[in-house]
């Protein structure tokens, strides 16, 4: 119950400052100045956003599905909010640790879909629907070269489990249960001779361990930027063609609950991608001879100090690939749907299935 | 006398959690018998859809009560993720005609009440004849199932490489039959 309230707080709070963070990185981009007039630089306007959207009027339309309608958000939220139950926050805190963390999110992300499907048809609007059949065509379509870029990291590591993926990238290592003999190598491989257990830092993370997860990083965030239907994927919103998409007929506190669950997909495929390949909870700074950076910027485990380094390292690769994602978003022009197709079957399905085969042959290199 | 103590203690904690795991093993049973009469007996087709993922959702949290929880996240995966959707997708791109929805219809009443009934009489027997509270790997399994394991995917996959490697592979073999035929029928033919 703690956990639950705890990862809620914060996910409100990373919404929060991302919402705001949009609105001065588009201004920025377009020679703008964004919101300036409510607080410093403008910094109260989302959370005067979200008071504004809680006292509007719940509209729910005349010929639309009721149940279905009112259902639709909080299937949305509670899927996507189910995601952030295997993600470990530090190296002791994570809300649910599960052996098959991985497999799970996956396939509670896939209850999404169904929450999509359920808005556009309850809403009975002709663009409603449209936006979520794309929506959904979309999403179920990226999820293979995701999910095979998730295999190949799976593959090199051994493991399901997020926390044990992440102790794997880092001086950590041995303090995993299980994992006490193990040993990392400069780029997995033992032949080299460079032994970077305690070394730590950039070296150990997934991306350097297997270089070849590089590729499938790329992949997979391309795949994420698709899956949350964020620009050059944002066919299912498209307001030059369909107004909103699915949540054109939602208003008041619907519409906030569908915009939060939106944001709240981009943070949790952002973080699963800092997790998978970017060194998840880990220190980007090696141990150098005397100088040792990773130690002084890992703190101890079970103490405060050890939670705030690895909150703090987790949180802010984090919002670094988030600002990318808003970055893409005023850089790329819209895909047409063609050439979103084009996109994921012929091109990022067959890198993604070739990285799958190269991370097995690597992972034999490793042993 | 302290390990006494401690021993009562921890039986206390394993009474309290088998109480707990009991209750919401009915809460996950009921549910899902609801979800699934609702499912088979309201006349709109897509309710019928949303209701099976209610049914779906409560027999993935009996899998996890029962300590299978790759089979319960399989079960999400496959047939939320998959089959409901391309259920869904069906219902949709083709219900509304003329502006109605599509109702489903009662045909074959006597047949169906027929199959029914014997089905339910033959699961009945079936399950009355093997007795499987006497079984004696259940009686084992009491205690620790998992046996330090954190998951059941390690023993799975081993078993899958190794005693079931025949079924798993015939099974690839199948779903990329299926895939090359979907791609068949999929394709344009060219008028020549």
């Amino acid at each position: 119950m703690l956990a639950f309230l705890l990862t809620l707080m914060l996910l409100l709070g990373i919404v929060i400052v991302l919402a705001y963070a949009e609105r001065k990185v588009a201004a920025f981009m377009q020679d703008r100045l964004g919101p300036t007039e409510a607080g410093p630089y403008g910094s109260l306007q989302s959370v005067l956003d979200v008071l504004k959207l809680l006292q509007k009027e719940d509209i729910v339309p005349a010929a639309a599905d009721k149940k279905l309608f009112k259902l639709a958000p909080i299937l949305i939220f509670a899927a996507v909010f189910a995601g952030f139950a295997v993600i470990p926050f530090t190296p002791e805190l994570i809300p649910a640790s599960i052996g098959i963390g991985v497999f799970y999110l996956l396939a509670i992300i896939s209850l999404d879909v169904v929450g999509l499907l359920m808005a556009g048809w309850g809403s009975n609007n002709k663009y409603a629907m449209l936006g979520a059949m794309r929506s959904v065509a979309q999403i179920v379509s990226y999820e293979i070269p995701a999910g095979l870029a998730i295999l190949s990291v799976v593959m090199i590591c051994q493991s399901l489990d997020f926390q044990e993926i992440s102790y794997q990238q880092g001086i950590l290592l041995n303090r995993f249960p299980g994992l006490e003999f193990e040993k990392n190598w400069l780029f997995g491989i033992e032949a080299l001779g460079i032994n970077t257990t305690n070394i730590g830092g950039i070296t150990t993370w997934n991306i350097f361990r297997a270089p070849l997860l590089l590729v499938a990083f790329v992949i997979y965030f391309i795949a994420s930027l698709a899956e949350s239907n964020r620009a050059p994927f944002d066919i299912p919103e498209a307001e030059s063609e369909l107004v909103a998409g699915f949540h054109v007929e939602y208003s008041g506190f619907r519409f906030a609950v569908l915009f939060l669950a939106e944001y709240s997909m981009m943070v949790l495929v952002s973080l699963v991608a800092v997790i998978l390949f970017l060194g998840s909870w880990n220190t980007p700074l090696p141990n150098l001879t005397t100088l040792k950076f990773a130690d002084w910027t890992t703190g101890t485990i079970g103490s405060l100090s050890g939670i705030l380094w690895g909150g703090f390292w987790l949180l802010s690769k984090t919002f670094v690939l988030l600002f990318l994602q808003l970055q893409i978003r005023w850089t790329y022009p819209r895909l047409r749907v063609d050439q979103l197709m084009h996109l994921c079957w012929k091109v990022l399905t067959p890198v993604a299935l070739g990285v799958v085969l190269l991370a097995g042959i690597w992972r034999l290199l490793m042993v | 006398m302290v390990s006494i103590i401690s021993s009562n203690l921890t039986n206390q904690v394993f009474k309290n959690r088998r109480i707990k795991e009991k209750m919401l093993f009915y809460v996950f049973a009921l549910l899902a018998i609801v979800s699934g009469a609702y499912m088979v007996l309201t006349r709109n087709l897509l309710y019928a859809g949303f209701s099976l993922l209610l049914t779906l959702l409560s027999v993935a949290a009996i899998y996890v009560l029962l300590f299978a929880d790759f089979v319960a996240v399989t079960q999400l995966m496959v047939y939320v993720g998959g089959v409901l959707v391309l259920i869904l997708f069906g219902i949709m791109l083709s219900s509304r005609v003329h502006d109605k929805s599509v109702m489903s219809e009662n045909v074959n009443v006597g047949w169906g009440i027929t199959i029914a009934l014997l089905t339910l009489v033959g699961l009945s027997y079936t399950i009355w004849q093997a007795g499987f509270s006497s079984l004696p790997w259940l009686q084992q399994t009491d205690t620790d199932v998992l046996a330090g394991q954190k998951s059941t995917v390690q023993h799975i996959g081993v078993k899958l490489m190794t005693d079931f490697v025949l079924p798993f592979e015939i099974a690839s073999l199948l779903l990329l039959i299926a895939l090359m035929g979907a791609a068949y029928i999929a394709t344009d033919k060219q008028k020549v």
